[in-house]
């Protein structure tokens, strides 16, 4: 059968439609009120805690805000957040890009595993996972003595941070990758090794554009969480003033002082992070659904 | 470049893949591994290839030991399934990747890379897509474009996965035609894997089939068509008329009937007569060694086909059988069939 036999008339779909609506549309009142719904609650609960951060931040006047921007102590934990962000984002780049690597294009026993071991920091309390650390590395810990005897510092300093968020943060890049490489085989990796490329050159001409955006969008989200970790941080930093004090720490203790202005005004910095997180993430999706 | 595969066996966890298979490709030569899915025509081709290792045997490229060497180094081209083509590359650097991978002193400069991707897209007559993306090829392109790219590294070997599996039937049997003339053109040993008889019958040099790990029988199209070696090559290439029937004491018998047919030195024991439909006569109920009802008549185009119950040791068989077009046949009436060139099998095999 040819295909004109089978396509209806050119004519016949416009008229089809307009006489009879699709099932699925709602009545206009109707849809009014789920819309109004959904907008409200959103605003209630989303928009208007982000405002008021912004609000409080100023209402002091804005070189309060800029005070409390430049005091020592706040640039000291903006520091120490940017450090700890970019330090764990970075490992957990290239662990995530290596076990994602692993599970998704490699046979080997002990997969699942290790798949159920990558998922455990999101179902494990932050403040557990830093409870963790301070028993393993801390005077009374299990590592502490010798750690203590040879003068090296984990707990209440960088490296405890370090590895609290990175803990925490570790599914993050493993999880944006791990579907879409299984998604995507080993074929175009088998096609390269056939057409003479090394594994390195395999890896870095052909796996890893592969999976560019949604490994940027893993990072996004790594760096979000890096940067707002609250819980788990604040059990291993010991809240030294302008030194093991990161964003999230220094704007509870402002608070805690009745430091309104000054605390908002950190805080504002986050929020204004998770905005640009918002803006970046939306960007990646659309590169990410375009691709696939 | 001649391929010798000697005795190569491959398990998968319980699963018998590949059984103790033997075969020699001769230099220059188009053979088609021709089998159902599971017969183990893409695990002997992938062996081949070097992406899968044989748990026993011998793979050979003009007497070498290919085994040695791993997927890199063995210089085969391989057309995958489903092309396989690097997403995020163009048409052009697909082509270009295997010379683009070479390091050190086999290093091609860009201008070779530029000439050897133009002549080969010409080649495969697809210099207008140069600068396109795979996501924007039809499938009949992107075939092109795989096959431009396993040429590219110049391979004495040419191995193809279902090449035209996930084709629509007019481009794929464009491309067949295609294909058949480009290797005729290149000093190139090409193995093609497929479950599509007519294209391996067409295609190829000489067809091998394959069932269940094994190597079924090994021959040009034409001796595999008319001279099927095992009841399971009769059944898979061409259509088969299966009459059920009895070998005793070296006659053939249906049911209780000694039949005035050869039994064909088959032993004893529940048999099969496998005979090509358009090899079966139609007789009066009477004088034909077999009978049954008639129970439909489909005709399309030139073609007619009935289907007719026959009375077997196990209940009722429907076959379907070949009706010129100046038969006369009522549904529900009796019909006598009378093989004119048949093959005799036991029942088992």
């Amino acid at each position: 059968m040819s295909v004109a036999e089978i396509a209806p008339p050119a004519t016949a779909p416009a008229r089809v439609i307009r006489q009879a609506p699709p099932v699925h549309t709602e009545p206009p009142a109707v849809r009014i009120a789920i819309i109004t719904v959904a907008l409200v609650f959103l605003g209630l609960v989303i928009g208007l805690p982000l405002v008021s951060v912004f609000v409080q931040a100023f209402a002091k006047g804005w070189q309060t805000y800029v005070a409390a921007l430049v005091d020592p102590d706040a640039l000291a934990a903006i520091r120490l957040t940017l450090i700890v962000a970019a330090i764990s984002v970075g490992l957990n780049l290239v662990f995530g890009l290596v076990a994602s690597w692993a599970i998704a294009k490699f046979e080997f026993t002990g997969k699942s595993f290790l798949i159920t071991l990558i998922d455990l920091p999101f179902s494990v309390s932050p403040v557990v996972a830093g409870l963790v650390f301070v028993l393993l590395f801390g005077s009374q810990g299990l590592i502490g003595p010798f750690l203590q005897a040879n003068d090296i510092k984990i707990v209440f300093a960088l490296p405890g941070i370090v590895l609290a968020t990175v803990f925490v943060t570790f599914p993050f890049v493993a999880r944006e990758l791990i579907p879409l490489m299984q998604e995507q085989g080993t074929s175009e990796e088998e096609a390269a090794i056939s057409l003479g490329a090394s594994g390195l050159s395999t890896f870095f001409r052909v796996t890893l554009p592969n999976v560019k955006w949604a490994l940027l969008y893993g990072v996004l989200l790594c760096n979000a969480r890096a940067m707002g970790e609250f819980g788990a941080v604040s059990v291993v930093s010991g809240h030294i003033r302008g030194l093991t004090n990161t964003m999230p720490l220094q704007i509870e203790i402002l608070y805690n002082e009745y430091q309104f202005a000054a605390s908002f005004a950190v805080a504002s910095l986050l929020a204004l992070l998770a905005l640009v997180t918002l803006c970046a993430k939306t960007i990646l999706e659309k590169r990410l659904t375009r691709e696939h | 470049m001649t391929i010798d595969v000697v005795g190569v066996s491959k398990r998968f966890k319980s699963f018998n893949a590949l059984d103790n298979v033997s075969l020699h490709v001769r230099s220059g030569e188009l053979v088609a591994l021709l089998g159902p899915s599971g017969s183990g025509k893409t695990t002997l081709l992938r062996i081949i290839a070097g992406l899968d290792w044989p748990d026993a045997g011998e793979v050979r490229f003009d007497g070498e030991d290919a085994l040695a060497r791993t997927v890199r180094d063995r210089n085969v081209g391989f057309v995958f399934q489903h092309y396989a083509l690097f997403r995020h590359l163009s048409v052009f650097e697909n082509v270009a990747f295997g010379l683009r991978v070479r390091t050190g002193k086999d290093k091609v400069p860009d201008a070779a890379i530029r000439a050897r991707v133009s002549e080969l897209l010409e080649l495969v007559q697809i210099d207008w897509l140069a600068d396109r993306y795979p996501g924007q090829l039809s499938g009949g392109q992107r075939q092109r474009v795989a096959l431009a790219r396993a040429l590219a590294i110049s391979p004495r070997v040419l191995l193809l996965d279902e090449p035209f599996g996930a084709l629509d039937a007019k481009v794929r049997k464009e491309l067949r035609r295609w294909l058949r003339h480009l290797h005729e053109e290149l000093p190139v040993t090409s193995l093609l894997v497929t479950h599509d008889q007519e294209e391996a019958l067409e295609l190829a040099d000489r067809v091998v089939v394959m069932g269940h790990g094994r190597i079924e029988q090994v021959g040009t199209p034409a001796e595999v068509y008319e001279n099927p070696a095992t009841a399971f090559v009769h059944d898979f290439i061409g259509e088969t008329l299966a009459l059920p029937a009895e070998v005793r004491a070296g006659r053939l018998y249906a049911g209780d009937r000694p039949l005035a047919l050869d039994s064909q030195g088959t032993a004893d024991g529940p048999a099969r007569l496998l005979a090509r439909p358009h090899d079966v006569d139609f007789a009066d109920p009477g004088d034909a060694p077999f009978a049954g009802r008639v129970l439909a008549v489909r005709t399309f185009g030139p073609v007619r086909r009935a289907d007719i119950e026959i009375a077997g040791r196990d209940g009722p068989v429907v076959v379907e059988a070949a009706v010129p077009l100046q038969q006369d046949l009522a549904t529900g009436g009796l019909i006598g069939l009378l093989p004119r060139k048949y093959r005799v099998f036991a029942a088992s095999a």
